[in-house]
This record gives C-alpha cells, sequence and structure tokens, in this order.
C-alpha cells in the first residue's frame, strides 16, 4: 500500500459511502467510536494545522489505544488523588441544591437580578442514553427560560455538530438566569490564590468552556428570549482551603477560535477522500499496518503536542526520524523559514545552502561567529576555583 | 529563539550531545547551596507530600506526610522545614562589611551617601525546575501570614515563630528569582538550559533528567548511547510495575506511582491511625517514606550532578557584580525582618509593583550586556544581531578637538566581516571594554569593504596626548558594542503616598493594618 493520497482526483471517487460511513470504516468496522469531548474539541484549536488529528477525532478513533498498539504510548494520566479532590470539590460547590453555586453566579455575573432563593429550581435531568439527556436538558432549558427564575442545571448534556457528526458534551452546570441569559459554570480544583490562578489551567479551563458556549448558541438560537451569556464562571477553591471562589472568564477569543475550528473540521470529509479505501486504524491490527495507515494522513507535529494528544509521542519519534527541524519547536521552525530538516539548515550553514537564501546566509554567518567564539574559550584561563570573587 | 542558539540545537541534534550555549558560567553558585526537592500531592495546592532538604549532598534531610490531607501533620512538616531552612538562612545574617548605599533625603530631598551595612555573603536555594520556584513561592504565601502564638494568643493552631519567618524568606526569594541575572534562588533546569543547548525542545528541556541525559550521558564521553537516546529513557521509560525508572523532578508525582503506590501505602497508614494500631502505623509511616525518597533521592543526586557540571565552568567575570546585588537585596530583607515589618501583601501597591517592573528590566538589559562582554560566545550572538562587530584595527589617525584646550579625538579604522546595524549619516555612539570600563567611540562613516572609521571620545586622561594604552594600536582586534555596557535605571516613580488616582491612588489606611491569616476552616480537610 502507498503512503501517498492516490493519485486519481478525489471527486472521480465514488462517492457511494456517506461520510458517516466512511469514518466508520477507517475506524475498524467493530470499534464503536470514541465520543469527541470538550477538551477533545477544545485540543483541535491548539493545532489546527494537523489533519492526522482532526481526521482521527473527527472519525472517533480511539486515540490512546492506537498510540499504543504503535508502540508510543501516551503518558495520560490522572493521580486519583486529583480525582478524588476534584469531584469533592464540585460536590461541595454544587451541595445544598446549588445554592452556594448560585449564590456565586450572582455575585459575579447577576447584573442587578434578584439573588437566587430557595425558589431556584434544580430540574432533575435523568434520561436514557446521551439522547435522550441532550434532550431532556433542552426541554430543562427551554422551561426555565420561559419560567423567569433562577434555574442550576447540573451536568446538563449538550449536543454540537462536529464534522457532520454529533458530539455529546457535558459541562459541570449552566446556570439560567431570571432575564433568559444562560451562564456555562466551570468546576476546576486548582486554586485561585489572592485572586489569581495559574494562566495555563485557566487558558485550558476557558479553552474547554467556549466549547460548551458554543453548543448551548446552537440550542439557544433557536429559543426566543434565550441568550448565552460569553462570560463564563470559573469556579475554584480560594485560596489553601476547600471554599469556592469565582471569576467571570471572558471566553469570546476562544469561542471564535474554537468556531472556526470546528468549522473547518468538514476537512475531514476532504481528508478521508484522500486516503485509499481499505485505510483503518483499528487498534487489533498489526502495528506495522496502523503504522502505514498513520502515516499516510499528514501531521503537524510541534513539541506542544506532548501535553495535548495521545499521539503525541509517536508523531514525535516520527518527525524526529524525518530529521524535522518542527521537532524543536514551533519558534525554531519559523526562524529556519524553508529549510524544513535539520540536515538542510546544517548544510546551509556549512555554506552548502541555497545562495540567494537570506536564511541559509545568516545561519552560515551564525556557524562562523560560532566557531569563532568557541575556538576563543580554551585559550581563556579556567580559573582554578569556580567560587565567585566575591 | 537567536539564531545562534539554534545553530547550537541543530548540532546537538546531529551529534547526540549537547552543545554548549556559553563558555563561561553566568551565574554566581554559592560554595554551600542549600537544595530543595519538594514533591507535592496532586490536585491538592499548598498540601506538600515530602522534600528532600539540605547542603550536604551525602545527607540529605528527608520530610515526609504520611497523610497530606491531615493538617496537623501538614503543620509539622512545615515547622520541620522551618527548622531545617532558617538556620542556613539566618547564617549569612550576622556576617557583615561595611558599605555605602545613596538614599534621598527625606527633609533636603538631595542624593546622599548613607554609611551601611552589607551581608558579605548570601543563602543560595537550588530547585529541580522552574516548576520548583513556582512551589517556592506557593509555600511562602502558605506561610507567610500564619500567626504564632505569641503573636495572638486566641489562635486555635499557633505556629512556631519560625513558620511565617521561612513563609517570609520564601516569598523574598521567589520575588527576586524573577529578577533577571539573580541569584538567590535558582532552578537546576533552567541553570542547564542557560549553558548547554540539546537536541530536544525547550518544552522537553524542562525535565531535568532528559536535560541532564543530553548534557552528561550516563556511562560518559564515551558511554554506550548517545544523549538523545538516555534522554528519551529518562523521559519515559517504565519498570514492569508500569513505574517510571527516572521520576519526574516534581513537585508534581506521576499519576502510576500516585495510584499504584503510594494510594494503596497511604490507605494503609489511614487504616492503621483508625484503628489506632501504633505498629501498624509506624509500619506504613516506614513504607511511605522509603516510598517519598525513592521519588525525590534520583531528583537530589540529579541537582548535584547539575552543580557539578556548572561549577566546571570557569565562572563569568561580572556573575560577583550580579551576587552583590543579591547581598543587597538579602541584607535589606534581613532589615525589614528586624524592624519587625509585617510579612509581603497579598498584593504589591502600584508603586512597589511599578517598581519591581522597572528594576526587572533594567536588570535584564543589564545582563544582557554583562553576559556578553563576559562570553564571546554571547557576544556572537550580539554580533550576528547586528548590536556589536569585532574586527582588526587597520589605521589610526591622531585628530584632536576644537577648543582652548585641545583633546584627543582619534580617528580609528577597524576591518569587520560583521555587519553591525549602523548607517552613514547617522550619529550612532559604540562602546569597548577597556580595563573592564567602557571607551565611548562615535561612528563616523563606513570606507571600503568592511572598514568602519570610528573617532574615539573618552578614557584617554586628561592631557593633550592620549594617556598609553588607551588608544588602539594598528594589528589590535577590538570588540565593539552598540549598547551601552551599564543599564540605566527608569525614570524615579513617586512615593506610595504620592500614588496617582489612575493608579488606584495612595494606598489606603486598611492596607497599613497586619494582613489577617487565612482563615482555617472545616474545608480545608477533604
Amino acid at each position: 500500500m502507498s503512503s501517498y493520497p492516490p493519485s486519481v482526483p478525489p471527486q472521480t471517487t465514488p462517492q457511494t459511502t456517506p461520510l458517516r460511513q466512511r469514518l466508520a470504516d477507517l475506524r475498524g468496522p467493530a470499534v464503536p467510536p470514541r465520543p469527541l469531548d470538550a477538551r477533545a474539541l477544545a485540543a483541535l484549536a491548539a493545532n489546527p494545522g494537523c489533519g492526522r488529528r482532526a481526521l482521527l477525532d473527527g472519525a472517533g478513533v480511539d486515540k490512546t489505544a492506537l498510540a499504543t498498539a504503535l508502540g508510543s504510548p501516551s503518558a495520560f494520566g490522572q493521580s486519583q488523588f486529583a480525582i478524588v479532590r476534584g469531584n469533592s470539590f464540585e460536590a461541595k460547590v454544587k451541595g445544598d441544591g446549588g445554592a452556594e453555586l448560585l449564590r456565586l453566579v450572582h455575585e459575579h455575573l447577576g447584573a442587578g437580578a434578584e439573588p437566587p432563593g430557595a425558589a431556584a429550581l434544580v430540574p432533575d435531568l435523568t434520561a436514557a442514553g446521551p439522547q435522550g439527556r441532550a434532550a431532556r436538558t433542552a426541554l430543562a432549558l427551554r422551561e426555565a427560560t420561559s419560567a423567569g427564575a433562577w434555574t442550576l442545571l447540573d451536568h446538563p448534556m449538550l449536543a454540537l455538530e462536529v464534522a457532520g457528526s454529533p458530539a455529546y458534551l457535558e459541562p459541570d452546570a449552566v446556570v439560567v438566569h431570571p432575564d433568559g441569559r444562560w451562564t456555562v459554570v466551570e468546576i476546576k480544583s486548582f486554586p485561585m490564590i489572592d485572586g489569581g490562578a495559574d494562566p495555563a489551567k485557566v487558558g485550558a479551563a476557558a479553552r474547554q468552556a467556549a466549547v460548551y458556549v458554543l453548543a448551548l448558541e446552537n440550542t439557544a438560537g433557536k429559543l426566543p428570549g434565550a441568550a448565552v451569556g460569553h462570560e463564563v464562571l470559573l469556579v475554584c477553591p480560594k485560596d489553601f482551603s476547600n471554599l469556592p471562589t469565582a471569576a467571570p472568564v471572558d471566553v469570546r477569543r476562544e469561542r471564535s477560535v474554537t468556531r472556526r475550528q470546528l468549522e473547518r473540521l468538514t476537512r475531514v470529509e476532504e481528508l478521508a477522500a484522500l486516503l485509499p479505501e481499505d485505510l483503518c486504524f483499528d487498534p487489533a491490527r498489526p502495528a506495522e499496518e496502523l503504522d502505514r495507515a498513520v502515516s499516510a494522513v499528514p501531521a503537524a507535529y510541534a513539541p506542544e503536542c506532548l501535553a495535548a494528544c495521545e499521539l503525541a509521542f509517536h508523531c514525535r519519534q516520527r518527525a524526529r526520524a524525518a530529521d524535522e527541524v518542527g521537532a524543536l519547536g514551533r519558534s525554531l521552525r519559523a526562524e529556519l523559514g524553508g529549510l524544513g530538516t535539520v540536515g538542510e539548515a546544517l548544510a546551509a550553514a556549512a555554506g552548502a545552502g541555497p545562495a540567494e537564501d537570506p536564511t541559509a546566509a545568516a545561519l552560515r554567518q551564525a556557524a562562523r561567529l560560532r566557531a569563532e567564539a568557541l575556538a576563543l574559550a580554551p585559550a581563556r584561563t579556567p580559573s582554578e576555583d569556580s567560587a565567585c570573587p566575591c | 529563539m537567536p539564531l545562534l542558539n539554534t545553530l547550537a540545537r541543530l548540532e546537538a541534534v546531529r551529534s547526540g550531545r549537547a552543545r554548549p550555549l556559553a563558555t563561561v558560567r553566568h551565574r554566581h553558585l554559592s560554595g554551600r547551596p542549600l537544595v530543595l526537592v519538594p514533591l507535592t500531592t496532586s490536585g491538592e495546592a499548598g498540601a506538600p507530600l515530602g522534600a528532600l532538604v539540605g547542603t550536604d549532598r551525602h545527607d540529605p534531610c528527608l520530610l515526609v506526610i504520611p497523610q497530606p490531607r491531615d493538617r496537623d501533620l501538614r503543620w509539622e512538616f512545615l515547622a520541620e522545614l522551618a527548622r531545617q531552612v532558617m538556620p542556613y538562612i539566618d547564617a549569612y545574617a550576622d556576617d557583615v562589611e561595611p558599605a555605602e548605599r545613596t538614599e534621598t533625603d527625606p527633609e533636603t530631598g538631595k542624593r546622599v551617601k548613607v554609611e551601611t551595612e552589607l551581608c558579605v555573603d548570601a543563602p543560595q536555594l537550588i530547585v529541580p525546575s522552574r516548576a520548583g520556584v513556582e512551589y517556592v513561592r506557593l509555600l511562602g504565601r502558605s506561610m507567610r501570614f500564619r500567626r504564632t502564638a505569641e503573636e495572638d494568643p486566641e489562635n486555635p493552631y499557633p505556629v512556631p515563630t519560625q513558620v511565617p519567618l521561612l513563609g517570609r524568606w520564601f516569598t523574598h526569594l521567589a520575588e527576586r528569582s524573577r529578577v533577571p541575572g539573580s541569584a538567590l534562588l535558582l532552578s537546576a533546569t533552567e541553570l542547564l538550559a542557560r549553558h548547554w543547548a540539546t537536541g530536544q525542545s525547550s518544552v522537553e528541556d524542562q525535565h531535568l533528567g532528559a536535560l541532564l541525559a543530553w548534557i552528561a550521558p550516563p556511562g560518559g564521553e564515551n558511554g554506550p548511547g548517545t544523549g538523545a537516546e538516555a534522554a528519551l529513557r529518562a523521559e519515559l521509560a517504565r519498570d514492569r510495575d508500569g513505574q517510571l525508572l527516572v521520576p519526574p523532578a516534581g513537585p508534581a508525582t506521576d499519576p502510576a506511582f500516585d495510584n499504584k503506590l503510594l494510594a494503596p501505602a497511604m490507605a494503609r497508614y489511614d487504616a492503621a491511625r483508625a484503628a489506632d494500631d501504633r505498629d501498624a502505623a509506624d509500619r506504613a509511616g516506614r513504607t511511605l517514606r522509603e516510598l517519598v525518597e525513592g521519588q525525590l533521592r534520583p531528583t537530589w543526586d540529579a541537582v548535584w550532578r547539575s552543580l557539578d557540571l556548572l561549577r566546571a565552568l570557569p565562572a563569568g567575570e561580572r556573575t560577583g557584580e550580579r551576587w552583590t546585588r543579591d547581598r543587597w537585596s538579602y541584607t535589606a530583607h534581613r532589615d525589614r525582618v528586624r524592624a519587625g515589618e509585617p510579612p509581603q501583601p497579598r498584593r504589591d501597591d502600584a508603586v512597589t509593583a511599578a517598581q519591581k517592573l522597572a528594576t526587572r528590566e533594567t536588570e535584564q538589559v543589564r545582563l544582557d550586556a554583562q553576559e556578553a562582554l563576559d562570553d564571546p560566545l554571547v557576544m556572537a550572538g550580539r554580533r550576528l544581531a547586528g548590536e556589536a562587530f569585532a574586527g582588526e584595527v587597520t589605521e589610526v589617525v591622531m585628530e584632536w578637538s576644537e577648543s582652548a584646550r585641545p583633546r584627543p579625538r582619534p580617528l580609528v579604522t577597524v576591518v569587520t566581516e560583521d555587519r553591525p546595524q549602523l548607517a552613514d549619516g547617522a550619529a550612532a555612539k559604540v562602546f569597548r571594554s577597556l580595563d573592564g570600563r567602557p571607551q565611548a567611540a562615535e561612528f563616523v562613516r563606513f570606507e571600503g569593504a568592511g572598514g568602519i572609521v570610528l573617532r574615539l571620545l573618552d578614557k584617554m586622561g586628561s592631557g593633550r596626548e592620549p594617556a598609553p594604552g588607551t588608544v588602539p594600536e594598528k594589528g589590535d582586534r577590538l570588540c565593539w558594542t552598540l549598547f551601552e555596557h551599564d543599564a540605566r535605571g527608569g525614570p524615579k516613580l513617586p512615593d506610595p503616598e504620592q500614588t496617582p488616582w489612575t493608579h488606584g491612588g495612595p494606598p489606603g489606611s486598611a492596607t497599613a493594618a497586619l494582613p489577617l491569616p487565612d482563615p482555617v476552616t472545616d474545608g480545608d480537610i477533604l
């Protein structure tokens, strides 16, 4: 099997199988699709150029199993201490009929509304299956919006169409204000110390919440009087205690980035069309076959993937084996311009690069200066005693 | 990343070994640093799991909390940490030398010299990684508002005096570590990454084990594998039970360690305590100590190996000058503590924040200049960027200024291959180091192929003839910089009482009161 796309133009291939069937074939006939969660959707936005991730996620391939089958297992895992802590904190925040949570929403995003009292509603959202739960949530949202009372939806289920197939998302909570506004609440167990939290963690939470906002906007669009707040409420433990505190986070930027990415995900269809018919990512298949299958989809590996993608170690290994400069970091790759491999860049530094390329000229100059400075170094007297003269 | 460092990374990829980024050591290293390797409990802010601490690499002090969620055990740990660290920090407080400091006289507003004292040396804390520095800051924040029995007799949870004191010192060290070039609190990964380029990305360089493997692969220079292979092993290799062979440098632990080893051991400890079984609790406690030590010890050794590698480099000439600034910082905080000032506030007021930012900017400029002057390899980066040039003097023409007392203003022609950012017709000053002091010259014109004509402006004595050795001669190789060799501070900031309304106005009287300690609630225990 060639690892290259067939030379036949995609439009001439018979489009008899609809996209869903095609994706199911890619996943493997006996493999259930792995549902896309908000974390995965948010991560897509982190590396939009990666076709491999877009296709595998779009097809619902279990990347963890795939990475293990490829021999480069992912290193993701969560400590049970963190899970226990997260669950117990969330339970505490939502305890007492959500009184504390509603108080926080009113305090930070209340916009002058009456404070929520004992009359606040907490509808029961249990239903069978994700579809049933999503329908139940949509109904509850409609009722709450027309009721004009504070309503807490605990773990609602939202549906969002991603690349032609529905993804079901479960935010920690959604609060409906008396004026019909909906606010996404994200409960995290990292602390907010003196009003500030780890920016990396807040950023991840904001990207995740933006996906929920997008999903809610679809529902709200069909409902007169409903609107989704672009400020979400981040609830965290205060300082070193277990007491909740909150801060509103504006997710407009994250929302528009994610929306753009999701719209571009229709690419999945185009990506799939370019692949050989019998390609399959079923983790039960032999490693060499999977390796060929994965190689057939172009990736855009960057070191940042290590924190976000299960397949990152495999992609890194391939990028390193292919001598790609991208494995050393995005900024470094950008700096080297058209020189895509370590070999090319080093050749340019040695003077064998394209003559008129400014990057190659700069590298040559850099190599001259570096060699000159290193030659000078041994001539300097190495001090016997390395301690400072003070 | 500067192109020169990029090139070093590319070379490292090719050779499989780290490549030098510096020819001298750019940070002061104490002869007796205190190494601290902390571990924390996942998902729990400020709940330490354990630590190795000490100044003797062969004899670290091991501190372990068998149940981090138990508040009393946590406080015992912090008290013990304070007992270990505070004597080290205090040991430098009383050895002083006379010094002078310029201060603004409050009455006349003039700058006057004040006789004062400066500590001869200062403590130096080394942690494994950047995350370790942030953990020191977190521990500092969690301790500095705690109250002792003396301060607050009503407090149901008083702490030993040294705990809030350590909190204040940790806060000070963490705050100081944000000043570029400072060395009171350093992380091993940042130190190593400053001096060596590896064939991996800067993201991967944050793993101390992997970084060390690139620089000094196990087995030495002629060892079996390349640094790249050793780094991969340090990063990912696991034993048959799924445990990492090289534990992470913390403070976060590996989830597999938490779930498979730590959690069951902790459950046994809890069960023994619940059953009031002293022996079983002791046994479980010992197991926990061994487990935690097993995670800490490799990192402890790695930090010391990092220090060995760095000590093998000769110290940069100007690191001493920067260490003196650290000594001033230490002395000033010592004075604040002794004067009974309250702990650092939760948030800086506008003037303090602006002052800190201004200091960091000034120190960054100073550090950039000093590192370049100390190290030809760093200077090469500045030359590549067009901010400096080196070349041979081909001609010196004596000229004098046109005044009643003519002063020497010789024209010096330097031929260089570098391409400095100078332009004909634009006035520009350049500087060279003359016996450690900057001599200024003015750019006159380009001449011929690579020729640059400069006019020397100062440091030639007071007579008509320049002092010997102050004017370069034909054939000398010189390096000129377009940047100044010393940093200038920014404009003076107002006193806190004069804070403009745009920045929140003067601090209210409310903030002058002693900040309240964090309330102790039942919610603290899960």
